[in-house]
């Protein structure tokens, strides 16, 4: 049963690179879906049931979504999508070829460690266990991670807000011009690929 | 599921490392792959689905339960940090009228 | 008595006050606190040469802190009460306090007149320094403090470039020599391991003669003595020195300062007796500067001028006597011609004021009706220069003409030619400027009690003044030799034994010698007033004597003109090429690399980010294979 770790493993890796090099940003956002299909399966291979449920409704389910809208409000294609240089993108490579073999190096030289549990529990995955350490060893930190998402609801209606009359800054002392003349964006240091 | 519990243990430990390592470092290589300010984003997605994969294998051949309860808080900090991040992406946009990131470059010497 | 600090003590203080409230004070009141004061210091000078035994206890030493201790050596702040000290101490606070109350009345009309007393005070104080020094730093203290205040002096009045080269002439030349004083100081250290004078006259006993070091020693006193002293060949500085207003040639150069190389040689007159070899480079040294100077004299036309190279013939007779092995005739001669050279320099500075500031004689004449007082201290002072007798002069010169003939004839026969271009410049001074019809512009009028109060003074210290040290065939007892044997071992083993009837004969040759010149000076110049004309009129040697020998030109050429080309050299090449480039570049390589650094701020953020990759990779490369 092994093979099935080495099959979603390719899977992963394969969809990683090509969510790495596809030209269009959609290509990408398929690929990442797919990437985080098989990494659902990695838990459950695990055994982390509950884990992979979240999983991919949160992931797949909700982020992706989010990145596919976003693209759509953008209108990006492969048309308008912008390239680095050749020469940035080999130093790309060569750096994360670099930081992979570093890390490898590192494990390599890692000591091993042992377990807390002497003994193999294979339920540890189940939602009952998972919800008993959730509630009983981390209650705080997930109440407030409800906070969080409050702030991160709140931050992004407001960043995202459009700009009307109403948003701009009240004048207060000393800043009549900026209330007069909103600042304008300085396109003179704009380096586009032609 | 007890033969694919048991299979599966049979499945050293470094291999899981090893994934982990090349996903992470596949996303590495994205965020500075690209330009595009949306793939980067999904880049980093990968770099916390790696770390997540290591928690949860980490947490499973050692039978503790606390690994997982980390990779679900990882998975609620990412989902916050995506919804800004993206609110933020969206005012690029609008101010530089491109998503590409080397347009942010106001602050050169 | 332990208030000897107090001699010293006095004149600093009175340049402390004078030279702080310089702006506020007016002339006379900055001149009575100086003048004051430094009266003060020689009423005090004189109860200490009254409570001085020195039969007793002919050398006191009062110390006042442990100054240096440094491994082996050791000096001390202290001061040394014995004759040579005292008698010095009593010429320069004596003669200082009348040149101080002439200054009153001579600076009147100059604004800075509280700097000037400041500077006559500060000078008076290193002075005493000098001779009271119980050790060779304290005395070398002095000696550059002499140096400076004359510095100052001399440049006076700053405004005028020509004065101001003329002090730093005078500076540069006292440098020179003060560098050979240093190095003489190494050697005695060396020598003795100390620099008291006590200790040194004490050990030097054991030492015997001709030992090179001492020979090096004395000779590198003498290179300092020549430049403090003005003798050939760094005497070119004191006709320059001119350039300061009068009190101060009278004081400095003529009084005191210029005669502390002779101190300096008597002081240590035991190390002397052990180096012929020095003493003979003095004595030939001193003759020729005081042939030199007097033919100098023979043609300058400048009041002061004449008076100057007048003063470095007569140290020149100074030296001779060292030479001679005539310390007491040395100091004798210090001491008379204090008081008929300030004489005559007073005396001049009073025709000068007289005159509204002509110094040229050749635009005097016809003052002996005008400015009586003058005239008649003048008179004096130059009959006591020239030698005749019973003035202090003729006593002093004729000592040292007779120790001349006793030890070396053709010496003797220099120094005679000497004497008598001696008198004859002075009489066609004396006679140029008071006799004969006034040719000149301004109204001449006779000076103030201040200024010719100082003068009489004197005048009667010239006269009697020989009374100090009268010569046995005269009836005297030497006083001044007697009392300066219990000081320096030196004096005491001097022996002057002529017959007296050869005395008799000297003196009487010099006398009649010398009257007969001043009569020739007086058909010359007093019935036919014959004045020089240009020198480009003059046969070549009368005009190479009036050139001054060009000794100036010469020393432009040999040591001014290499020195201006070596300055210019390492300004041009040294400076421009190599330290001035070189600071230059460090500053704009500095600029350089910040410009460089500056482009790593590229405001991009992907090159961040992977500047942050390659960053991390480092850090765990680092961590992973780092020491």
């Amino acid at each position: 049963m092994e093979y099935l770790f080495y099959l979603f493993a390719l899977i992963s890796l394969a969809s990683a690179v090509v969510v790495v090099s596809a030209r269009s940003p959609v290509n990408s956002v398929i690929a990442l879906i797919v990437c985080f299909l098989s990494i659902a399966g990695h838990y459950i291979l695990l055994n982390a049931q509950f884990l992979a449920m979240v999983h991919v409704i949160v992931y797949t389910g909700a982020i992706m979504v989010l990145f596919l809208f976003v693209i759509m409000l953008l209108n990006l294609n492969k048309a308008t999508e912008p390239r680095k240089t050749l020469a940035t993108r080999i130093a790309a490579v060569i750096s994360g070829g670099m930081l992979l073999l570093t890390l490898l190096a590192a494990v390599r030289q890692g000591i091993p460690v042992e377990p807390l549990n002497a003994e193999f529990n294979g339920g540890v995955g189940l939602v009952g266990s998972v919800g008993r350490s959730l509630f009983n060893d981390f209650l705080v930190p997930f109440e407030v991670s409800s906070v969080l998402f409050l702030s991160a609801m709140v931050g992004a209606i407001m960043l995202a807000r459009k700009e009307g009359p109403s948003s701009l800054p009240k004048p207060y002392l000393g800043n009549e011009l900026e209330a007069a003349a909103p600042p304008t964006v300085d396109h003179s240091l704009d380096k586009r690929n032609a | 599921m007890e033969p694919i519990i048991t299979a599966i243990r049979l499945v050293p430990l470094e291999h899981y490392v090893f994934l982990s390592l090349a996903l992470f470092c596949i996303g590495v290589t994205g965020v500075l792959f690209r330009r595009n300010t949306i793939i980067i984003l999904m880049c980093l997605e990968l770099m916390f689905n790696s770390v997540n994969l290591l928690l949860a294998a980490f947490s499973s051949y050692h039978s503790d339960p606390s690994g997982q309860v980390f990779v679900f808080f990882i998975m609620l900090v990412a989902a916050a940090e995506v919804t800004v991040g993206l609110a933020l992406l969206i005012m690029l946009k609008r101010n530089v009228d491109s998503v590409d990131v080397n347009q942010l470059n106001r602050l050169r010497w | 008595m332990a208030l000897s600090w107090l001699v010293p003590a006095l004149p600093l203080a009175g340049a402390i006050i004078n030279g702080a409230l310089r702006r506020r004070l007016s002339g006379n009141v900055a001149g009575g606190i100086g003048t004051v004061l430094v009266l003060a210091a020689f009423a005090l000078s004189a109860l200490l040469f009254q409570a001085h035994d020195p039969a007793q206890t002919p050398v006191a030493v009062h110390t006042l802190f442990d100054w240096i201790t440094v491994g082996a050596m050791k000096v001390s702040f202290a001061f040394q009460l014995d004759a040579l000290s005292i008698t010095m101490m009593l010429i320069v606070t004596g003669v200082g306090a009348l040149i101080h109350l002439y200054s009153i009345g001579y600076m009147h009309e100059d604004k800075r007149v509280a700097s000037f007393f400041a500077m006559l005070n500060l000078f008076t104080f290193a002075m005493l320094l000098l001779v009271m020094g119980a050790n060779y730093l304290i005395t070398f203290i002095g000696w550059e403090g002499v140096g400076l205040c004359s510095y100052f002096l001399i440049g006076f009045w700053y405004t005028n470039p020509d004065y101001n080269y003329a002090a730093r002439k005078a500076f540069v030349m006292n440098r020179i020599g003060d560098v050979g004083v240093v190095l003489a100081l190494c050697l005695l250290f060396s020598l003795f391991g100390t620099l008291d004078y006590v200790e040194i006259m004490d050990r030097a006993d054991s030492l015997s003669p001709g030992n090179v070091l001492i020979v090096g020693a004395t000779l590198l006193l003498f290179v300092g003595a020549m430049g403090k002293s003005a003798q050939i060949p760094l005497f070119t500085w004191l006709p320059d020195a001119m350039a300061g207003p009068t009190p101060v040639s009278a004081l400095i150069h003529a009084a005191t300062m210029v005669t502390a190389g002779i101190f300096l040689v008597v002081r240590s007159s035991v190390l002397f007796e052990l180096a012929p070899l020095t003493k003979d480079v003095i004595l030939y040294i001193g003759t020729a500067t005081a042939l030199l100077a007097a033919s100098i004299g023979l043609f300058q036309n400048d009041i002061k001028k004449v008076l100057a190279y007048s003063t470095v013939s007569q140290l020149g007779y100074m030296f001779a006597a060292l030479g001679l092995g005539a310390y007491s005739a040395g100091m004798f001669h210090v001491t008379t011609h204090a008081f008929f050279k300030a004489l005559l320099f007073l005396g001049a500075g009073s025709v000068i004021h007289a005159l509204n500031g002509e110094q040229d004689i050749r635009k005097m004449g016809g003052l002996k009706n005008v400015t009586k007082t003058t005239y008649l201290t003048f008179l004096i002072g130059t009959l006591a220069i020239a030698g005749i007798p019973p003035l202090s002069g003729f006593m002093s010169k004729d000592m040292i003409l007779a120790t001349a003939f006793q030890e070396n004839i053709a010496v003797y026969v220099l120094l005679l030619f000497g004497a008598l271009f001696t008198a004859f410049y002075m009489s066609r001074l004396l006679f140029l400027t008071f006799f004969g019809t006034y040719r000149g512009t301004a109204h001449p009028h006779e000076s103030p009690l201040v200024i010719t109060l100082p003068l009489m003074v004197l005048a009667v210290l010239s006269v009697v003044g020989g009374l100090l040290n009268l010569p046995h065939v005269f009836g005297g007892h030497e006083a001044l030799k007697h009392y300066l044997a219990t000081a320096a071992d030196g004096i005491a083993s001097e022996s002057l034994h002529l017959a007296p009837a050869m005395e008799w004969l000297l003196m009487g040759l010099s006398t009649v010698l010398v009257l007969v010149t001043i009569w020739f000076a007086y058909d010359r110049f007093v019935k036919n007033t014959t004045l020089e004309g240009d020198t480009a009129d003059m046969p070549a040697f009368k005009r190479l004597i009036a050139q001054k020998w060009r000794i100036d030109e010469l020393y432009a050429a040999l040591f001014e003109k290499p020195y201006g080309w070596l300055s210019n050299v390492l300004h041009a090449v040294g400076e421009g090429r190599i330290t001035v480039p070189l600071m230059n570049g460090v500053g704009n390589t500095a600029l350089r690399a910040g410009k460089l650094m500056r482009r790593v701020q590229t405001g991009n953020a992907s090159s961040y980010l992977l500047a942050m990759v390659a960053g991390t990779i480092i850090l765990l490369l680092i961590t992973l294979y780092g020491a």
